[in-house]
């Protein structure tokens, strides 16, 4: 059984419970492991803008380092999680004046200089299971289940760095719903932003961009839509009332895999 | 010891406003050999060669060193004035006091302490010079086109109507090219066809013009005046001799599925085919993999409706052997096919369309007779949106860097022709700047956005989808800082030139220089803009880079014009500053052959004399029609065997101890 570091992050302590619990079971019975970094620090949610400041920085390079301590893969499931960390750990392999100065801060026996390998759940599922072996261990098809995958920007972009899948036009999620039996269906607006942080200053603005994700979904016949990020769960929720299921891809996972206990968490 | 001059020019003030110029006469007297040194205002002047020759008769001088531009400027013209006066032209050395002296540096002293340094290296160097005399070869007088559009087609015109034979072979069934496609040319809007079909009719008949299409260039060797070039003649399956082109057998051929070339896949053709009607030879040609014949043995209708018998299944692919003293490369462009641009969903959404794909929508004999009907569905479009710059200028992979130059010109063309034959079609395009230099051309794209009200937006695209039966175009307006979402039934993407997929072949063949890009590199960007590096090879057209119909047949002229001057000479000087190996102590290793840039290094077994006993040895030799003179190999050479006439080892050695001394 191949054991990943595990970096959860701090929303699927609380308000994500779901996305991080299932996401373990599912693990378990695909026959991979999750074990989670002692000690991990928040990594800092947004990727930083300034380019000259180590400090928000720090918290992925350490559980980046500890990673390469217990020489496995990290693995996220958070989608904002896994963007922090990857770009991070793109800076650290970049060996720029910000790898420099943040060795130099952390003082590790030898530098971190990108060595871990971070992959998000997602791909684990795609290139290491791969979904026909998904598909054989499937016990509850979502059988014409009319799924939408919302990818949101996180996985996606930039591209160059994040190298998940094609920005314009993924398929990783539709890939695993069509595994799970489900009748994926592709909108548009899956890769648009769903507001992201702009609810914090300007929830109306914030509204109007995920109303148009929706709205999109709804227009092409949509009944559920699944997400790897808390905070575009949190946003399309918010407007989708209760036209439209939003739920953690993990869940619709353990649903199929026949994990889901009838009524919510089963913790 | 030999007899030295030197001669230091003032050039006005150019070189004497910082340069001492008497003082480097001065210092120059004081070196062992130099019998004559002087400064002169002009040198290069009547006058100044007069000086130089006058002394090298009194003198009885051996070596010149003349103090003054870049050899560039005058070596030869002091090259002349020696070899008037019965000196070898090699004998005279240039020290360039003036680009890398007098214009770089502000400080007097500084510069004339350089100034004499500089002198003295040469000194140096024409002390260890040897007399040289060039090569001579012949010329087949016989120049080859390769590309049979309208770049092609000009310049081969202008070298036969010159008075020598052109061949041009063109991979595809028929000459004309991409301008064959074309619907109408910007500025002057007029039908592209109606231009371009005398230029292919004019080059068929011309008795000096010898066309080879359905071919490609198989093999080149040789050198600048004497190359030997193999084609292959693909298997047309049709008599050429013999088919008249009535077209009786396309309209018989049982097949039809397959995707038209010409109207870039929009619609179907026949098996067997001709183009289009314009198309020179008027012949039909049998497309192998769609005949059901050749693929199953079953069928041969074509064979049965032709009168002139001119169909032949067992026909091969030939292969022909010719000689040319010239090859110009007028292999020209395609446009990309934006699939990595999934935001676009070209290939996705059949109402998204290129810019030639529009060409053949409009053009009356393309695959909906010249009305502009959406592809998906054949409704007449109302809302039309351009989006330019589709893979050029970007700074990702998925993008070209360079500007493809034609599309803003060939945008405001549509946007105009759509607006003037239904006007009640709302047209915008999304730009990034819109590049419009040359004659008439801005006036063009004015009277585009003005009269005839296309609406341009600056700036781009991010997501084209579908929404109830029609498509979105979302993307921002810069001017207005907002986003704008607007619907659209038809998206024409101006999307990147790029050269032709096979450029890349020939060009190895040729061994001409190529760019990142692909495009064939020239000699010079400014002053041999129609030359490649390799001696013998010229540019025409788009594969020497982004250029319109225009300016295509201008380079097209100037190329043919460097063919002419080649053609027309009875034997070709080459250039004695050429590699030499010395054979007893090379090894045969192979290094120098890697790094020449010209393909003039072979390796050949030789029986040699090594301390008195005979001996049989692989050792390199140079080709020196081909060599260039550009002293790779010397520098490649593990053994320094491999010298540069003219810049030896030796005298490089020298003028570097005598800098350094």
């Amino acid at each position: 059984m191949k054991q990943y570091s595990y970096f959860p992050g701090c929303t699927l302590k609380e308000k994500a419970r779901e996305l991080d619990l299932y996401a373990r079971q599912c693990a378990e019975k695909l026959g991979f492991s999750l074990q989670e970094l002692p000690q991990w620090q928040c990594c800092g949610a947004v990727y930083p803008m300034a380019s000259d400041e180590i400090a928000p920085k720090l918290s992925a390079v350490r559980a980046l380092e500890k990673a390469r301590q217990q020489g496995q893969d990290l693995i996220t499931v958070c989608a904002a999680c896994h963007h922090v960390i990857k770009r991070v750990n793109d800076d650290m392999k970049q060996g720029g004046d910000i790898a420099d100065r943040a060795n130099r801060y952390l003082g590790f026996d030898t530098p971190y200089e990108g060595q871990t390998k971070v992959v998000h759940y997602l791909e684990v599922l795609r290139d290491e299971i791969g979904f026909d072996a998904i598909r054989a261990r499937v016990e509850k098809p979502l059988t014409g289940e009319k799924i939408g995958a919302y990818y949101g920007c996180m996985l996606l972009r930039p591209s160059g760095v994040m190298q998940f899948d094609d920005p314009e036009s993924p398929s990783v999620l539709e890939n695993l719903l069509a595994a799970l039996g489900a009748d994926p269906v592709e909108f548009p607006m899956r890769n648009e932003c769903c507001g992201g942080y702009r609810v914090v200053d300007d929830a109306q603005a914030a509204g109007h961009t995920a109303r148009r994700v929706i709205e999109n979904a709804l227009k092409n016949g949509v009944e559920e839509l699944v997400t790897a990020c808390p905070l575009c769960r949190y946003n399309l929720k918010k407007v989708a009332g209760g036209q439209i299921r939003v739920s953690y891809f993990t869940e619709v996972l353990a649903r199929a895999l026949g994990l889901l206990k009838e009524g919510g968490i089963n913790a | 010891m030999p007899k030295i001059g030197v001669f230091v020019c003032h050039c006005g003030s150019n070189i004497a406003g910082t340069v001492d110029v008497e003082k480097v006469a001065a210092a120059a007297r004081t070196i062992p050999g130099v019998v004559v040194a002087c400064d002169y205002r002009y040198m290069c002047s009547e006058a100044g060669q007069e000086t130089i020759t006058k002394a090298i008769r009194e003198y009885g001088l051996d070596g010149v060193v003349v103090c003054s531009c870049s050899p560039r400027m005058h070596e030869a013209t002091f090259r002349r004035a020696a070899e008037r006066e019965g000196l070898n032209p090699y004998m005279v050395e240039i020290a360039n006091i003036r680009e890398q002296c007098s214009w770089i540096h502000k400080n007097r002293e500084e510069a004339t302490e350089k100034a004499i340094v500089l002198m003295r290296a040469a000194v140096a160097k024409v002390k260890r010079d040897t007399p040289l005399t060039a090569g001579r070869s012949g010329v087949t007088r016989r120049a080859l086109v390769i590309g049979g559009g309208i770049a092609g087609l000009s310049t081969a015109l202008d070298v036969a109507n010159a008075g020598y034979e052109v061949d041009i072979v063109e991979k595809e069934p028929t000459i004309g090219g991409k301008m064959a496609q074309l619907d109408k040319t910007f500025p002057t809007l007029d039908c592209s066809a109606c231009i371009l079909t005398p230029k292919m009719v004019e080059a068929a008949q011309n008795e000096n013009i010898n066309l080879y299409t359905y071919s490609e260039v198989e093999k080149v060797s040789g050198y600048v005046g004497n190359f030997t070039v193999t084609i292959r003649k693909k298997a047309r399956f049709v008599r050429e001799d013999r088919c008249t082109g009535c077209g009786a057998c396309m309209e018989k051929c049982p097949s039809r599925k397959a995707k038209n070339e010409f109207n870039c896949g929009l619609n179907t053709r026949s098996a067997i085919y001709i183009p289009f009607a314009q198309a020179i030879p008027n012949v039909a040609v049998i497309d192998a993999q769609h005949c059901l014949k050749l693929q199953t043995g079953k069928c041969g209708v074509c064979e049965k409706v032709c009168a002139a018998g001119a169909i032949d299944y067992t026909q091969q692919d030939e292969l022909i052997q010719r000689e040319y003293g010239a090859i110009v490369a007028a292999t020209g462009f395609q446009p990309i096919r934006p699939y990595q641009f999934g935001e676009y969903g070209y290939g996705r959404y059949p109402d998204v369309i290129t810019s030639l794909e529009l060409e053949r929508l409009m053009n009356a004999a393309g695959p909906t007779d010249g009305e502009l009907r959406c592809p998906s569905d054949g409704r007449k479009p109302k809302n039309i949106v351009f989006i330019q710059c589709v893979g050029s200028r970007g700074q990702t992979c998925r993008d070209k860097s360079y500007c493809s130059k034609i599309c803003c010109m060939y945008t405001a063309k549509h946007a105009m022709l759509i607006r003037d034959h239904w006007p009640d079609m709302d047209v915008h395009v999304f730009y990034i700047d819109v590049r419009t230099p040359g004659k008439n051309f801005d006036e063009f794209y004015r009277r585009a956005a003005e009269e005839y009200q296309v609406d341009y937006r600056k700036g781009q695209v991010g997501k084209i989808y579908e929404e109830d039966g029609h498509l979105m175009v979302q993307g921002s307006d810069l001017l207005e800082d907002r986003q704008v979402l607007m619907p659209a039934d038809l998206v024409v993407l101006a999307v990147a030139v790029e050269p032709s997929p096979d450029a890349r072949k020939l060009a190895t063949m040729l061994t001409a220089s190529m760019d990142n890009n692909d495009f064939f590199t020239e000699a010079h960007p400014k002053l041999r803009p129609v030359e490649s590096p390799t001696a013998g090879i010229f540019l025409s057209g788009m594969c020497q880079g982004p250029k319109d119909i225009p300016e295509t047949v201008s380079q097209a002229g100037a190329a043919a014009a460097k063919v002419i001057g080649l053609l027309s000479k009875k034997e070709l000087t080459a250039n004695p500053c050429t590699a030499h190996p010395e054979e007893v102590r090379c090894n045969g290793c192979g290094e120098c052959e890697k790094v020449c840039p010209y393909g003039a290094i072979s390796y050949e077994e030789k029986e040699l004399r090594v301390m008195g006993r005979r001996e049989k040895r692989r050792v390199a030799v140079v080709n020196t029609a081909l060599c260039q003179g550009c002293g790779a190999c010397t520098v490649a050479c593990p053994s320094g065997v491999m010298d540069l006439q003219g810049f030896s080892n030796r005298q490089i050695l020298a003028e570097v101890d005598a800098i350094c001394r």
